[in-house]
């Protein structure tokens, strides 16, 4: 029974990983064939180095998540401070629409956001391109801050911020020492979470970018398109391992956290 | 300052960017260009019924195969020895970090007429087969995109039951099959409807993944959406009309499902 349920978890890597390493094989391929492999050579590598068009498109990406993570984690954490005085009925209906984003269809939010984009579009000078994909960015990352954040607040002890200003912290001064402490945890995942969903945004972001900032999800959409280049993938080996040494990282940190805190690893 | 005016600066975003841009979802819909009230483009979705249906049912399949495939996965995960069992779930979630859209690629490259799968076939002899642009190939995209995300929430609720009961259930009578349907299965309830919803509402609301592997000939709602916005066929409000319906079929199937679900988990 245990053999059996081992073999059945490497067909399902394998399902899971064929393909990818396929993909990585073939960006070695001399040939631009994706079943015949004629050779090796690293030119895929050199002309997708050369593409300026991935090279600006990968930079909009990682400027686009940075700020929109960054504003949405300040946006998100001082909305979780705010929904967390808030009393029930308001607070029900904030978390609600907080969801909307989550619970929609990807393409449904895209579409809504563009609705509202060409309307400002028609009547004032914005024009679809950074702002507006900023914008964008900005409000599908929001709801994953606050979720991150709320259930810290829960898990604190509400008196632990009236006790540091009973021993004579001013309020601000107690929510730095206090209340930011119990739910960092919470806005920095929140934050990561953000800011890898703002990398990976294919959807919402092709309905609002328009043809000035493009993201490097909408170059490769156009790239597979038009013809299977080996370029692409090039470019998914190297995103692969950005992705593989990325995660390797985060295991070993959260590994050596855990052992800090004595709670042995996971 | 009281700390409920924190909020502030959200609220009103979320007014802006995430209530206003849906209530124009429901106002184009039900408007002409010229702003008159119109059911026409409510209506007209009733055209696409068979695209309709041909998302639904594919979606449904992608949605079945995902849970019959995810279930054991996150079941030996949940029982694997604790210090393996995060390595284990970093590999398994892995590929969901590499843009969707290289996944999908992928597939188009070894589904294709010339792609690695015939050229293997031929080699041993066999017939090339059309896989590439089938409804086959759509739902197979599916299952490869969505399985890692029936089987998160799967695992996050098996981990926590305890083995004492399955021998408590083998003390009581139980065989295996029963003590899958009778103990492991209701204890997973919560794991499963919330896998099915995050399967399914990517699924039935794709537009690449029919486009990338389902050839002009496998349309499906995301397409038809799609179009009205940026394609051709540009017509902003039947777009929001189908939108509109989309969000409403959504809904019911998650209303369904939260039947099933005891913590009403899905919809918070």
């Amino acid at each position: 029974m245990k053999k059996l349920g081992k073999l059945y978890l490497v067909l399902v890597m394998l399902f899971l990983y064929a393909p990818i390493f396929v993909l990585i094989v073939f960006s070695f391929n001399e040939s631009k064939s994706s079943s015949v492999f004629t050779g090796f050579t690293l030119d895929w590598y050199k002309r997708l180095f050369n593409n300026r068009l991935i090279i600006s498109s990968l930079v909009n990406t990682i400027i686009i998540a940075v700020a929109a993570s960054i504003i949405s984690t300040a946006l998100g954490t001082l909305a979780a401070i705010g929904i967390n005085s808030m009393r029930k009925v308001p607070r029900a209906v904030v978390m609600n629409v907080t969801n909307m984003p989550i619970i929609n269809p990807e393409i449904v939010t895209g579409v809504s956001l563009m609705l509202l984009f060409s309307f400002f579009a028609a009547r004032m000078t914005l024009e679809f391109g950074f702002v507006t994909l900023l914008i964008a960015h900005i409000t599908f990352d929001v709801p994953y801050v606050i979720l991150n954040v709320m259930p810290k607040f829960n898990q604190m002890d509400p008196h632990l911020y009236e006790a540091a200003q009973d021993l004579g912290c001013s309020p601000f001064k107690a929510f730095r020492k206090v209340v930011l402490p119990e739910i960092m945890p919470g806005v920095i995942s929140g934050f990561l979470m953000s800011f890898t969903y703002s990398l990976d945004d294919f959807v919402i972001s092709y309905f609002t970018s328009g043809s000035t900032s493009q993201t490097l999800p909408i170059t490769i959409y156009s790239m597979t398109r038009r013809k299977v280049s080996p370029e692409i993938n090039a470019l998914s080996t190297l995103i692969f391992i950005t992705v593989v040494i990325v995660l390797i990282v985060k295991n070993f940190v959260e590994n050596k956290a855990a052992k800090k805190a004595g709670t042995g690893g996971r | 300052m009281k700390p409920k005016y924190f909020s502030a600066p959200y609220l009103v975003w979320m007014i802006v960017f995430i209530l206003v841009p849906l209530l124009m979802i429901a106002y184009f819909a039900f408007t002409t260009d010229g702003g008159a009230f119109t059911i026409k483009h409510v209506s007209d979705v009733g055209q696409y019924a068979n695209i309709f249906v041909r998302s639904i049912w594919l979606s449904l399949i992608a949605t079945a195969i995902c849970l019959v495939v995810a279930y054991p996965v996150a079941f030996i995960l949940s029982r694997m020895e604790k210090h393996k069992q995060g390595t284990m779930l970093m590999i398994v979630m892995l590929p969901m970090w590499m843009n969707f859209l290289l996944r999908t690629y992928a597939w188009m490259t070894l589904l294709g007429n010339n792609g690695l799968i015939n050229h293997l076939l031929g080699m041993i002899g066999f017939e090339p087969l059309k896989m590439i642009n089938t409804s086959g190939a759509v739902v197979l995209g599916m299952v490869y995109n969505y399985l890692p995300f029936m089987i998160l929430p799967l695992y996050s609720v098996m981990v926590k039951i305890d083995n004492s009961l399955f021998e408590a259930a083998s003390d009581l009578g139980c065989n295996s099959a029963s003590t899958l349907f009778r103990v492991v299965v209701p204890l997973s309830m919560p794991g499963i409807t919330s896998g099915i919803t995050m399967v399914f509402v990517p699924a039935i609301s794709t537009f690449i993944i029919s486009r990338m592997l389902g050839g002009g000939s496998n349309l499906l709602i995301g397409d038809l959406i799609e179009m009205q916005f940026l394609g051709n066929a540009y017509n902003p409000h039947l777009g929001a009309a189908i939108s509109l319906v989309l969000m409403v079929i959504i809904l019911v199937i998650m209303t369904v499902m939260n039947q099933f679900d005891p913590d009403d988990q899905v919809l918070m």
